[in-house]
């Protein structure tokens, strides 16, 4: 709330400029202002902003939802980087993130490129595949997953008809996690949208230009659409690995809400549910938290210095 | 003349033929990869429960009626329609929650001019890259303490609340989009902002409260963390944790009607989806390339 007393000084500026407009005006424009957002302010103030000091407190508390919390510095901290189940889940997190994201965004570029040209039929392609990720999100077809996914179920099956066996994938620790991994690419919809929409906007001339000059369709990709669309991609890079850090009900779900066998899918979220929702640990639970914020704050900081090197704007104005 | 250019425009079209009967084949065939599960739902649907596992067949080799008779006698006592009930309740509210708190939110921060606008519209969209997992316990400390477990109101509060970003920011975008000379029209015709909101922007702005409302709506009907946390009666569960009960209840042996159940479950998303699909992609497209 302390920022907002530092605003004044540049609408005020902007508004004098601005003509027939009073103090009174000024004043009852203000008014309506805050009056309209009097929602989201409540809700910042209840929902965000309180509830993120309340559990920044009580990550530093021993804290059981029914005695009062008690100050333990930074105990949380110290128990749960040693605690093994924890280090498991970072590992487990971290391994999800960095397969599924970077094959997500290929899958939905590659079928975006697909989508880009002109051909009959497009619209409904693109609402078909785009329609998993509407519905990839529910228990349901975590069932789905799950019942395609075990052993000697569908997939196991198919495999094998190819000579390949690993023993099912669901009940297999070395594998359980690929099944999440193959639910997370499946519902490639959402940034293959986005993809599509960047494509759009790149100029057919410079397309052209470089036909002329005799460059293949490879060389044309990597020099004209990849840099075109590379604050898209920046776009699409920084929302779904922030997505996948946070993912929950599939792992919950396919493996049977355990997040298991052998803690395979005990991706962090799940690991802090059940440290808060079961074991009743909310001071572990608010210090497991806080880390994954500072973690996709960190990836966000280097996302966002990163794309100086990759991401190009252009300088005119859209 | 038209004789010599005849067979070259010939072959060009034919290439042109070529490469699009090429373009129909991949399309189809990465299409279906991936409706592949979706199309396996709908047979093993109507498969004997004891070959959905077993059985390679995408179709069932004799359909059969039984894992959909079966829903009918509901799970431990509880019928579906009350989890339907529960779901479609909490996905109504939500919706409405949405798009009355997001829009007057969107108003103030596109239409109106008052001091602090920039810094509220900064810390606006900074929550959205802040994960919830941060505010899951103290919010759940929260709604516990002011005695709303196992109630809808902490499902919904947030969306009165305005308290998703995301649809904030979609409809700001999109009435930032208006023409100006409207809404001052409007001031000079004596309305007040209340009803430039309500008689001119509202309704100007229905696609993106149309989206709003798909999303929400189909966001709510997915829900499974929130109910999980926060519901505990199964009389008040939503479909999501019904499907859960299922597979408690009846286990692997039971695949059919879990299947069945799963199916069914996913029908108004489906449905939703079908309806308004371009209203969705073009939303999503909107929201990301602007961001």
């Amino acid at each position: 709330m302390t920022l907002v007393k530092e605003a004044p000084v540049r609408p005020a500026k902007k508004r004098s400029a601005a003509p027939a407009a009073g103090r009174r005006g000024r004043r009852r424009e203000n008014l309506a202002g805050y009056l309209f957002m009097s929602p989201w302010i409540a809700g910042f103030l209840l929902l965000t902003a309180g509830p993120m000091i309340a559990s920044l407190y009580y990550a530093f508390t021993s804290y059981n939802l029914f005695t009062p919390p008690k100050w333990v510095g930074l105990d949380n901290f110290t128990t749960m980087f040693q605690d093994p189940r924890w280090q498991k889940s970072v590992e487990v997190t971290l391994k999800y993130v960095v397969v599924a994201t970077p094959l997500k965004l290929l899958l939905a570029l590659g079928v975006a490129l697909l989508l880009a040209q002109r051909r009959r039929g497009q619209a409904l392609y693109r609402a078909a595949f785009y329609m998993p990720s509407l519905i990839g999100a529910s228990v349901s077809v975590g069932f789905v997953w799950r019942a395609l996914f075990s052993d000697d179920a569908v997939v196991d099956r198919t495999q094998k008809i190819f000579g390949v066996d690993v023993g099912g994938w669901i009940g297999n620790p070395d594998y359980v996690l690929y099944s999440l991994v193959a639910l997370s690419i499946w519902q490639f919809g959402a940034p293959m949208v986005i993809f599509l929409a960047g494509l759009k906007q790149v100029p057919q001339e410079l397309y052209e230009a470089a036909e002329m000059d005799g460059a293949g369709p490879l060389r044309r990709f990597w020099n004209i659409t990849l840099p075109m669309i590379s604050p898209v991609l920046f776009f699409n890079v920084l929302l779904e690995s922030i997505h996948a850090f946070q993912v929950f009900g599939s792992a919950y779900v396919v493996s049977d809400t355990r997040c298991g066998p052998a803690d395979a899918t005990l991706v962090y979220t799940c690991y802090l549910y059940q440290k808060g929702f079961k074991e009743a640990q909310m001071g572990f639970a608010s210090a497991m938290a806080w880390t994954l914020v500072v973690a996709v704050a960190l990836v966000t900081a280097v996302l966002f210095w990163s794309q100086k090197k990759w991401v190009h704007y252009e300088e005119a104005a859209k | 003349m038209t004789s010599a250019t005849s067979p070259v425009v010939r072959t060009a079209s034919e290439r042109r033929r070529a490469g699009s009967l090429a373009w129909h084949v991949g399309a189809l065939l990465v299409l279906a990869v991936v409706l592949y599960p979706v199309i396996w739902v709908l047979g093993a649907s109507f498969k004997p429960s004891k070959d959905i596992i077993a059985s390679l067949d995408l179709l069932p080799t004799e359909p059969v009626w039984a894992n959909f008779s079966g829903l009918a006698d509901g799970i431990s006592g509880i019928s579906i329609t009350s989890f339907f009930t529960n779901s479609l309740l909490y996905a109504v509210l939500a919706v409405v929650g949405v798009v009355l708190s997001s829009s007057l939110t969107a108003y103030a921060l596109a239409k109106i001019r008052f001091v602090g606008r920039n810094v509220l519209f900064t810390l606006m969209i900074g929550t959205l890259l802040l994960p919830y997992h941060v505010l899951l316990i103290p919010q759940y400390v929260l709604f516990r303490n002011l005695g709303y477990i196992d109630t809808l109101v902490p499902l919904v509060a947030g969306k009165f609340l305005a308290t998703e970003a995301f649809f904030v920011f979609l409809m700001v975008q999109f009435m930032r989009g208006l023409p100006r000379e409207l809404d001052e029209a409007a001031k000079l015709d004596g309305c007040g902002h209340l009803r430039t909101y309500w008689s001119i922007v509202l309704p100007l702005s229905r696609p993106a409260l149309i989206t709003s409302a798909i999303f929400t709506f189909i966001n709510a009907w997915n829900d499974f963390m929130g109910p999980l946390i926060y519901l505990n009666t199964p009389s008040k569960y939503t479909v999501s944790l019904g499907l859960m009960m299922f597979r408690d209840q009846e286990g692997i042996s039971n695949y059919g009607s879990m299947i069945a159940m799963s199916l069914v479950a996913l029908v108004p998303v489906i449905a939703f989806f079908v309806a308004f699909q371009r209203y969705l992609i073009d939303g999503m497209a909107t929201s990301g390339l602007k961001g």
